[in-house]
């Protein structure tokens, strides 16, 4: 469904991505995992759009997207929950999780589709009119992911869900991104905490300084010298 | 809007009404006339400046188009200043709509900058453009012509009610913006713009947006300044100064606040007045020392405004979850 055909991405004169490509199948969970800097939000920001590629390409089923605006590539079935949350402090919950149907003109269907996402997140029935920068971290990105999921996307980027929030939230987040790539979402997902990270992805690429240092099934990352050594402290 | 809210509003807007009955003296509707001005020219910066945070500082620009289009339309052809306000609003959009798309391509301070630069080019433009009037500008007819002739040289009071009028209109535009879905579209944009923009929220078409509105604003209250004072030249409807003085007034009471730029408008002409009557005609400049220090001020002490210091307990990250509903329909 994606494929990242050997980007280049750089930050002014700054390389921070080199040749970096992947293929995430349809359906699949896939990890970009490594260090905090290896360059794997910049890799996410490029597929969603808020970052320009100096080199290399990127398909959604076929079809390239990287010359598209990050506005344009939502309609086409993208959508990004940022690093950090990045929610919309001074507006309600609601109204966040209506911005995230923005492209949408289907008014039925979005108030079924918000129904959808409070049945995942119960507590936001509750917060619903509460400003969203009152939210405590987990809540918060518990927002940031019901607002990603309410342009109904077919695949899902996230990045660092477990950023900031309490340890204990952190299972509960993997399993709620499990449950909605079980709804038939495919989801690209960043994340430093490698471990949990592979516990629930299909495929995985392991990133270091920019560049692809392994990539294969979860199962066999997670056996692999390099991934054990390096992030799993074994 | 909250009860108190409106009450002060009310309250607000009698005191307008009433005012020049009370004070009849004329240098107190002048000045009173200048405040009602200088707030909708801030009212107008803010729904660009303020909501969307892009902060112009050419907006003189607008006045401008405003000021000169009616005035040529009147001159040339005879046309009302009340159509030439339309008129120039319109003008006043389209070279917003110029202006804006290479602009919007540039960030924060970037973008600033650049709006200093158009506000320049259209200043140098019309200073050496003779069918504009050139440096010397235009002297528009003294004569007695009534409501629909725009022209009233008996009292200052027909100017204090339409000053009032337009700037009672900027306000419900402004009101509407805000309570509308664009008006929350651009405070996602002010506060998290790579959020909206992955979100599928096109920043450039919702500043856009602001920018025509913001600029056929202030091109009205341009009309509205060409006829009250009956002559228009660069240096009084496109300098830098002027567009300083909009932004300054926005962000002095209260940027992307309704009642902000009203607030900041009576301080300000309030201050400006004071140092006139000070310094008198050996002071021209004094203003902008003026801007200058409260800038200044401002940025140092008060980021938030004047209205800042009274809203203190409605800040984002502060309000409580029971109050939250109220202030989002506000």
């Amino acid at each position: 469904m994606l494929r990242v055909r050997e980007i280049a991405v750089s930050y002014g004169r700054v390389p921070a991505v080199h040749d970096v490509g992947l293929t995430l199948e349809s359906g699949a969970i896939h990890a970009v995992v490594g260090a905090n800097g290896a360059g794997k939000s910049t890799l996410l920001r490029a597929v969603a759009g808020l970052n320009r590629i100096a080199r290399g390409a990127i398909e959604l089923d076929g079809r390239p997207i990287h010359g598209l605006p990050a506005h344009a590539r939502v309609p086409l079935g993208l959508s990004l929950v940022p690093e950090g949350r990045h929610l919309f402090p001074r507006l309600t919950v609601e109204r966040n999780l209506q911005l995230g149907a923005f492209t949408r003109r289907d008014a039925a269907e979005v108030a079924e589709t918000m129904a959808q996402v409070v049945e995942i997140f119960p507590i936001l029935e509750q917060r619903r009119t509460q400003l969203a920068g009152t939210l405590s971290g987990g809540e918060q990105q518990m927002v940031a992911i019901a607002r990603g999921l309410m342009s109904r996307p077919r695949l899902l980027l996230l990045d660092e869900p477990s950023w900031g929030i309490a340890p204990m939230l952190v299972a509960k987040i993997f399993e709620t991104i499990q449950q909605i790539n079980a709804r038939g979402v495919s989801i690209l997902l960043v994340e430093q905490n490698v471990k949990r990270a592979l516990s629930i992805a299909h495929r995985a690429t392991v990133i270091q300084t920019g560049r692809v240092v392994a990539e294969g099934t979860a199962a066999e990352l997670l056996q692999s010298d390099l991934v054990r050594q390096a992030y799993l402290g074994m | 809007m909250s009860r108190r809210a409106k009450l002060v509003w009310l309250a607000a807007a009698l005191v307008a009404l009433l005012f020049p009955l009370v004070a009849a003296r004329p240098t107190w509707q002048n000045t009173a006339i200048l405040m009602l001005m200088t707030a909708q020219m801030g009212v107008a910066w803010n729904i660009l400046g303020g909501y969307a945070g892009q902060v112009s500082l050419g907006h003189a620009a607008f006045f401008g188009a405003g000021a000169y289009v009616s005035t040529l339309l009147s001159i040339k052809l005879g046309l009302s200043p009340w159509l030439g306000m339309v008129a120039g609003a319109g003008v006043s959009a389209g070279l917003s709509l110029l202006v804006g798309w290479p602009c919007f391509r540039l960030k924060g301070h970037y973008f600033a900058m650049a709006t200093i630069a158009v506000g320049e080019i259209v200043q140098a433009v019309v200073n050496g453009w003779e069918f504009l009037g050139g440096a010397v500008g235009f002297y528009l007819p003294l004569q007695e012509k009534g409501f629909w002739g725009f022209v009233f040289n008996r009292s200052k009071l027909p100017y204090y009610y339409i000053a009032l009028g337009l700037l009672a209109f900027s306000l419900l535009v402004n009101w509407a913006v805000a309570r509308s879905r664009t008006g929350y579209y651009l405070r996602a944009i002010k506060d998290e713009p790579d959020a909206a923009r992955s979100l599928g929220v096109s920043l450039t078409r919702y500043k856009q947006t602001a920018m025509v509105i913001s600029s056929a604003l202030a091109a009205m209250g341009g009309t509205l300044y060409a006829q009250k004072e009956l002559f228009i030249d660069p240096g009084s409807t496109l300098s830098t100064s002027l567009s300083i003085k909009m932004a300054l007034a926005a962000i002095m009471g209260g940027v992307g606040t309704l009642a902000g730029p009203v607030v900041g408008a009576v301080v300000l002409t309030a201050i400006e007045e004071a140092s006139r009557v000070a310094f008198g005609g050996t002071g021209r400049g004094t203003d902008l020392v003026v801007y200058g220090g409260l800038i200044v001020v401002i940025a140092v002490f008060q980021p938030a405004g004047i209205l800042g210091l009274f809203a203190s307990r409605r800040g984002p990250a502060r309000a409580a979850p029971a109050e939250a509903p109220a202030k989002e329909a506000a």
